[in-house]
């Protein structure tokens, strides 16, 4: 792996932030959060570029949380990158506070509010149309849950992408494999992810979503069409008792779960 | 008006390279001179207005201005939350531009149908909303939408509707503009009808005075307000649901003048617009505005109670 850099410890400390979070705001989501942790890891510490200092330097890379609703490991993240004070993580959910339990591009670094599933993978579309139309050489990359591949404006923008060889476009799925109302496979079955992007004109790589050799060296592929990276991941990654379980969909630690989440965490 | 908007678009994109043009592959035979002088800026998405509406978000955050063109409902109704959530909450410079507001597809059908979109854009904060009634007033706001940097959305007529204002108009939000002097009585008309309007008033020799009001939201209190003293009654005429619609916006901006104390005595207001039905025959726009009651009546001038 590149320079050695400590993607595990970084996401232990995202994990960390995020559990106070949602134990704190008594909020749901925490199992979408976790799962794409690591991914967050790699990419703000050997992929992205981005910049704490400047967020709107036109130069960075482009990150959209497609899955706004687990912004909280990504708030986590930039916090911990300097984008703004970690202290404010404490007000995340609370009245007033710019730390909304969606992504809110208010917060610095977040570059599109979502929630609503199913937009952010067209904006990024535009957003690489415009980097090409602009000869710019930044990437936009989409963070997708599983789930949201259910709406039907992704296969638009998949055929979009696919259509103008948007190879400046990374779209990185979140394959958890649970989505509200139970496994996707369930609900609506999206097998064979890979052979539908394939279809679909895209480059797609699976990968275990939670190794970070693999996960770097997927993004670090060089193609002519637009990337997608099927990472397989584990709902509530992190803590033996939230993992691959539909409750942590929802549910809020109480005090001992937390507890016990955080000792796994240590 | 669709003609005059693409000729005031190639104007626009000329000295300005921001200007960037997505259609749902509709326009054919219209948007071309665009295309052809810039084909950098111009992208056919195909049939997914979801997407375009996305992708416009898209180029806007990156400081593009760009133009979703489709006919009809597909570039509002079927992409109603990108344009809420994507475009408005975001406050990014995306111009909707739709071709066929009210009637003008009568014969296809209630699919095409342009009825209720001015309500739902209506409610959005941020976006301005506009009717033009002909092609001066279209090639106006066109440009207006391309300084501004809020969002717009633009509903067109069809083609080849008259040109009402001879003279330059000086085209400011909310404001009316008058197309004939008059007393006692005033016609306030949303988009093309408003050229119905005029002639009827015209042809029937009343005294009413005629005004077309393209920028529907945001409204400007101040000239309404001088209009709702000057006249005793006022009629106002859309191609629209009588809900939610541009009635409705005068009624409420009224309510507000008085609420206020602004506005001592309101005028009699009486709304023309369709009243909260579907259409399920053929028929051109004139006889679906007919049989839906879009039509000023001359009874409506006869008395002031």
């Amino acid at each position: 792996m590149r320079n050695n850099i400590d993607y595990r410890g970084f996401a232990r400390l995202v994990r960390i932030e995020t559990l106070k979070m949602i134990y704190k705001a008594k909020a749901s989501h925490i199992g979408g959060a976790f799962s794409m942790v690591d991914l967050l890891a790699v990419l703000y510490n050997g992929i992205l570029v981005a910049d704490a200092a400047n967020p709107d330097n036109p130069q960075r890379d482009r990150l959209l949380l497609s899955k706004g609703h687990a912004c909280t490991s990504l708030y986590a993240t930039l916090a911990l990158k300097g984008f703004f004070p970690i202290e404010e993580l404490a007000t995340y959910g609370q009245d007033n506070s710019r730390l909304m339990s969606h992504a809110n591009h208010k917060v610095p670094g977040v570059e599109l509010s979502t929630g609503s599933l199913g937009h952010a993978l067209s904006i990024a579309c535009g957003i690489a149309v415009a980097a090409k139309t602009k000869s710019e050489r930044w990437k936009t990359y989409c963070l997708l849950s599983d789930g949201e591949l259910d709406e039907g404006s992704n296969w638009e923008s998949i055929l979009f992408a696919a259509h103008h060889c948007l190879n400046n476009v990374v779209a990185i799925v979140d394959y958890n494999k649970i989505q509200a109302f139970g496994r996707t496979n369930e609900v609506i079955n999206l097998e064979s992810l890979c052979d539908k992007f394939l279809a679909f004109g895209w480059n797609p790589t699976e990968i275990d979503g939670h190794d970070y050799r693999q996960i770097e060296q997927a993004f670090l592929t060089k193609t002519s069409k637009p990337m997608v990276i099927i990472a397989h991941t584990t709902k509530g990654k992190g803590i033996d008792f939230m993992e691959n379980s539909l409750l942590w969909h929802y549910r809020s630690p109480d005090q001992a779960q937390f507890e016990e989440a955080l000792k796994q965490l240590s | 008006m669709r003609t005059a908007f693409v000729q005031q678009l190639v104007e626009e994109a000329s000295h300005n390279e921001k200007v960037f043009l997505l259609v749902a592959d509709l326009g054919f035979n219209v948007v071309e001179p665009f295309a052809q002088k810039f084909p950098n800026r111009f992208l056919n998405v195909g049939i997914a207005e979801q997407n375009m509406a996305g992708i416009a978000a898209g180029l806007a955050k990156e400081g593009f201005i760009p133009f979703m063109y489709s006919i009809g409902n597909f570039p509002t109704l079927r992409c109603m939350e990108q344009i809420r959530y994507d475009i408005c909450y975001h406050k990014l410079n995306v111009n909707i531009v739709a071709v066929g507001g009210g009637y003008a597809y009568g014969p296809l059908g209630a699919s095409h149908h342009t009825t209720e979109e001015i309500g739902m854009l209506r409610t959005i904060p941020n976006i301005c909303v506009c009717a033009p009634s002909d092609p001066v007033e279209s090639r106006k706001i066109t440009g207006m939408a391309v300084e501004d940097a809020s969002p717009f959305y633009i509903r067109l007529g069809k083609n080849g509707e008259p040109v009402i204002h001879t003279a330059d108009v000086r085209l400011q939000k909310g404001t009316p503009l008058l197309l004939k002097d008059g007393k006692q009585i005033a016609v306030l008309a949303m988009g093309s009808v408003a050229m119905d309007s005029l002639d009827f008033v015209k042809r029937n020799n009343l005294s009413a005075a005629v005004y077309s009001l393209p920028i529907i939201k945001p409204m400007e209190k101040e000239s309404l307000l001088a209009l709702f003293k000057q006249y005793e009654k006022i009629i106002t005429i859309e191609e629209h649901q009588a809900s939610a619609g541009f009635g409705s916006a005068i009624l409420e901006c009224m309510n507000d003048l008085q609420e206020g104390k602004r506005l001592e005595k309101a005028p009699m207001v009486k709304r023309i617009a369709i009243p909260d039905t579907f259409t399920y025959i053929a028929g051109s726009s004139t006889f679906l505005k007919e049989k839906n009651h879009v039509t000023l009546k001359k009874e409506y001038f006869d008395t002031i109670t």
